[in-house]
């Protein structure tokens, strides 16, 4: 009997595999995709790259003039281009103050988002494989932690470190507190999400094998099961970096977040707030525009992975 | 039904002990209270003495169980900023966040659901497409953004709604405020509860849409088409129905949402409501009050999970399986 | 005599960004008042689209790329999705295949069957219950008047099936398609199913196309027989002469692998290979490369169904036979 092949042609080599996935297809096609990326990537260059990139350093108080101050935005009169977004009332170029402060938001949220992942994975591990008591333990701690919505926790927690440090440290770590807040209030969801896959893997024929063989519950937790339940892992995560730099900027603008000598975007727009009533709305409005942009790609691209990723939808 | 009721409710005992034991720990550990209440100078004499009365020398199971029977009885100390009973700080309170967060939820929910039915039917019309891009920039705002926005707007541009406050309100009962009675009291109201409503909102209805498109999908509205029945049937009848049910206990859930969020949206309006008494005594670390809301908070979320449990018993079938005798079904 | 149904060189194709795939080719076949014809065939063959295609549920991207369905004569391929409404149920019942996912859990049963049968017929509340009632009675539920406001979780899945039975016909088709009835149910339950099918189809007269991929109950139940193959029907014939006779190599072998209580073997036959996917059918008669009797004509043209005695089977092995099927079509 001839050996046909019934299979249809695929391309050689791994950079060749990527370029034929589903996924890129997927992508190429959907202009929204390729927009939000675009418009997120030149957000993180802009803002990682920001001592190097911007016009001007904000937080250097030398180089401050209150002469400068209260300038408005481009088109309006008084202005100028080297200050293309206008001056806060110390004279500190919006422009950069927000290129610096995008920087911020964008670093509290990533680390706070892998803190979570890391927890999250690593308990939605454990409770999924071990189980028994165990498992409801840990799911019990997450579930009552999921009552709550994230903000809150968050804040509390900010709050009650922020209670018992004295004062200079407090300032000083605020930025750890911070990440570790936010990170404490988004890992019971990825939690949830891995001890689902978790609990279905485990049944399956490999797992068996691979403990038959003798290898220790903690080599097939990471080498075994692991990798196949990390996928739905970057969906989760991409949406929840958007709800991460949320809670960030909205603890930022309550005050308990972080301080104006480092100020993120939602610091910059609590400060311009008080600026409103007497008409210098840059201050406030230019720094919420980008956060909403950050975040609305950074949904864009999640919303978009989430559908491509889902075979039920193809 | 009743064994239902009393199991959750004992399930629930555990939780506010534990919730408890974290409200004091925060007293016990954090914070010098001592210190904050005497100021800076103070003798240790003087500071032996508020520890006495305090009773702060006293083993931590004893001050915990004290504090618990205090809290039973609506006593949960005296803030350390304002120098005022904490009860009566939050009485004070209390129904401004309340009224705002009704508000804000018949908001969200009346415009929320019809909307994610609509776009879950007619997922690929015009007009869907633009409720769903819409709903995205929803999402990605923040709540303090919003209420900018509209105070940008509405008080700052237009000049047509108070931009802070809560306006005139009349007293009810002994200790209930409402800002309902009078149509100053209303305008006040408008602002903060569509900026709080919007978000919930704009949740809601990619929730429903969601859950609307799953349920299309299934074997049991294939088989309705199979049987010829009227799309409006399938639509409002199957699917609608088994839409709602996981929407009902997902919208309980969102109200814990909405009194978070409330937090912001009293701050971004200066509303007197609970938040705002939380924002500055978290700035301050003002132990007694975050302890006191925290506390309280699970109560209320404790109360909110045990009446979507019963709503979910009430609309779905398959949880009353106790009440019927299945005769002859093997 | 006009076959109830007639289907004419179905085509259903669904379009990817590989490329087109045909998932039914050129699929022809009549079913006459009254009878039971099964089709036949393995996993992805194409039956249960066939089903979805007659009753215009092709789940998009799939759709109709040509040939014609007719009902009584008249084509309803082409229908509105209004006009469409209206045969389902009413012309055309389905069963489809799992009775734990077919019923809406939240309605009772009696619910379902009265909003069906008020959609297509005229009756009052009062009537639509008593036939409610009377249906469940003539599928085999138990006290049925108490049961008729049972929720479908209440049943064990025989019940629910025979429930779904009743819908298929409660508003009295002349066809019913019964999408693998009986895969998701114990073996003693199946029985009791099929034979429950048998006895409406004949009390009731109504046809029957019976999609499964389990021979045994086309041998019990039905009177003819499609075989499918990659997307294709390759022999059809009386239920008799098509398992004691193949006339096709492919049929051939599936009868072949059927375990035998008679004889003891020391391993059971199986055909080599596989079914091609979709992507990849070969040119000529798709099952060329598997066929133990191939020769040259097979891998470069198609062979439409011919004449093999009492059956057709689409292989080059009959072509000394007299009529094809186009030059029977114009005979009937």
């Amino acid at each position: 009997m001839s050996e046909q092949t019934i299979q249809s042609p695929r391309s050689e080599g791994r950079l060749a595999r990527i370029r034929d996935s589903d996924l890129l297809y997927s992508f190429r096609r959907a202009p929204i995709a390729i927009v939000s990326a675009v418009v997120a990537l030149v957000l993180i260059i802009a803002s990682a790259g920001a001592p190097w990139l911007a016009p001007h350093n904000p937080m250097d108080l030398a180089s401050l003039s209150l002469l400068d101050s209260m300038k408005p935005p481009v088109p309006l009169p008084d202005s100028d281009w080297s200050n293309p977004f206008g001056t806060d009332n110390q004279g500190r170029d919006v422009l950069s103050a927000i290129m610096y402060g995008a920087r911020i938001s964008l670093i509290v949220g990533f680390l706070a988002v892998g803190f979570a992942v890391v927890v999250g994975v690593a308990v939605g591990l454990a409770a999924g494989y071990v189980g028994g008591f165990v498992d409801s333990l840990l799911m019990r701690i997450a579930d009552i932690q999921l009552t709550f919505p994230a903000i809150l926790t968050a804040l509390l927690v900010d709050g009650v470190i922020g209670a018992a440090l004295p004062g200079t440290l407090h300032t000083s770590l605020q930025l750890y507190v911070l990440i570790f807040a936010i990170g404490i209030s988004l890992w019971p969801g990825f939690a949830r999400t891995i001890r689902g896959s978790t609990l279905v893997e485990r049944n399956k024929d490999y797992v068996m094998a691979a403990r038959v063989i003798g290898l220790s519950p903690a080599r097939v937790m990471l080498t075994h099961v692991l990798p196949n339940v990390i996928g739905p892992v970057l969906v989760i995560g991409t949406l929840a970096l958007g709800n991460a730099i949320l809670a960030e900027a909205t603890l930022s603008f309550l005050g308990v977040g972080l301080p104006p000598t480092e100020p993120s975007l939602g610091t910059l727009i609590r400060i311009g707030n008080d600026f409103l009533f007497s008409g210098e709305w840059w201050v406030t409005i230019y720094p919420g525009v980008v956060l909403v942009l950050m975040v609305l790609s950074i949904n864009l691209l999640g919303d978009w992975l989430r559908d491509a990723l889902n075979p039920r939808l193809r | 039904m009743l064994a239902f009721i009393i199991s959750r409710i004992l399930q629930a005992i555990p939780v506010m002990l534990v919730v408890g034991f974290l409200a004091y720990a925060l007293f016990a550990f954090v914070g010098d209270p001592v210190s904050i209440m005497l100021g800076q100078d103070h003798t240790e004499a003087q500071r032996q003495a508020l520890i006495h009365q305090l009773g702060l020398d006293q083993p931590f199971f004893i001050q915990y169980a004290k504090f618990m029977l205090a809290a039973l009885h609506g006593n949960f100390g005296i803030s350390f900023r304002l120098a005022q009973p904490v009860a009566s700080l939050i009485a004070e309170r209390l129904p401004a966040t309340l009224e705002l967060a009704f508000t804000a939820s018949v908001l969200a929910t009346l415009m929320g659901i019809p909307l994610g039915v609509y776009t879950g039917i007619y997922r690929n019309s015009p007009l869907a497409r633009l409720l769903m891009v819409v709903s995205l920039i929803g999402v990605s705002l923040p709540v303090f953004l919003l209420g900018i926005l509209l105070i940008l707007i509405f008080s700052v541009a237009l000049g047509w709604l108070p931009s802070f406050g809560r306006g005139p309100v009349t007293h009810i009962g002994t200790w209930w405020t409402t800002g309902f009675t009078s149509w100053a009291g209303i305008k006040a109201l408008i602002l903060p509860g569509v900026t709080l409503g919007l978000f919930q909102m704009t949740l809601i209805m990619r929730l429903v849409r969601a859950e609307m498109l799953e349920v299309l999908r299934t074997d049991y509205i294939k088989f309705a088409r199979a049987r010829g029945l009227s799309n409006r049937t399938i639509n409002f009848g199957h699917a609608l129905k088994n839409t709602l049910v996981p929407v009902i206990t997902i919208i309980g859930l969102q109200l814990g949402g909405i009194i978070a969020f409330a937090l912001v949206t009293e701050t971004v309006f200066q509303w007197p409501g609970m938040g705002l008494l939380l924002v500055q005594s978290v700035a301050v670390a003002d132990i007694p009050v975050m302890g006191a809301y925290l506390m309280l908070i699970a109560l209320v979320f404790v109360a909110i999970n045990l009446i979507v449990d019963l709503l979910y018993y009430a609309v779905d079938p398959r949880l009353r399986i106790d009440r019927r005798t299945a005769t002859g079904a093997r | 005599m006009t076959a109830l149904l007639s289907v004419r060189d179905l085509t259903v194709e669904f379009p990817t960004r590989r490329g087109l795939l045909r998932a039914i080719d050129r699929v022809s076949f009549d079913i006459e008042a009254g009878e039971i014809l099964g089709v036949v065939g393995e996993s992805g063959a194409g039956k249960s689209l066939t089903g979805a295609a007659i009753i215009g549920l092709l789940e998009p991207p799939g759709r109709i790329a040509g040939g014609e369905i007719l009902l009584d004569g008249s084509r309803i391929d082409n229908l509105p999705y209004e006009a469409m409404r209206q045969i389902r149920g009413r012309r055309i019942g389905t069963i489809f295949q799992d009775p734990l996912t077919t019923l809406n859990p939240l309605y009772s049963i009696g619910h379902q069957l009265v909003e069906t049968m008020q959609t297509h017929l005229k009756m009052s509340d009062a009537d639509a219950r008593r036939r409610a009632i009377g249906w469940l009675e003539e599928v085999g539920i138990p006290a049925a008047a108490q049961r008729i406001d049972a929720y479908p979780h209440e049943f064990s899945g025989g019940m629910r099936q025979r429930v779904v039975v009743a819908l298929a016909l409660c508003a009295e088709p002349r066809l019913v398609i019964a999408d693998e009835p009986t895969t998701a149910l114990d073996v003693s339950v199946q029985a009791q199913i099929i034979t429950l099918l048998k006895r409406l189809a004949r009390d009731h007269g109504t046809s029957v196309m019976l999609v499964t991929h389990d021979m045994g109950v086309i041998a019990e139940t039905a009177d003819r027989v499609a075989v499918m193959y990659a997307g294709r029907v390759v022999e059809i014939g009386p239920v008799v002469e098509v398992i004691k006779h193949p006339a096709h190599p492919y049929t051939e072998g599936l009868m072949g692998s059927i375990p035998s209580l008679e004889h003891r073997v020391e391993r059971l036959r199986q055909i080599d290979g596989a079914m091609p996917r979709l992507n990849a059918i070969p040119p000529g008669c798709a099952f060329n490369p598997r066929c133990p009797q191939v020769f040259d004509r097979c891998r470069v043209e198609r062979p439409d169904l011919l004449d093999a005695g009492v059956t057709r089977a689409a292989c080059w092995l009959h072509t000394g036979r007299a009529a094809t099927r186009a030059e029977r079509a114009t005979h009937a």
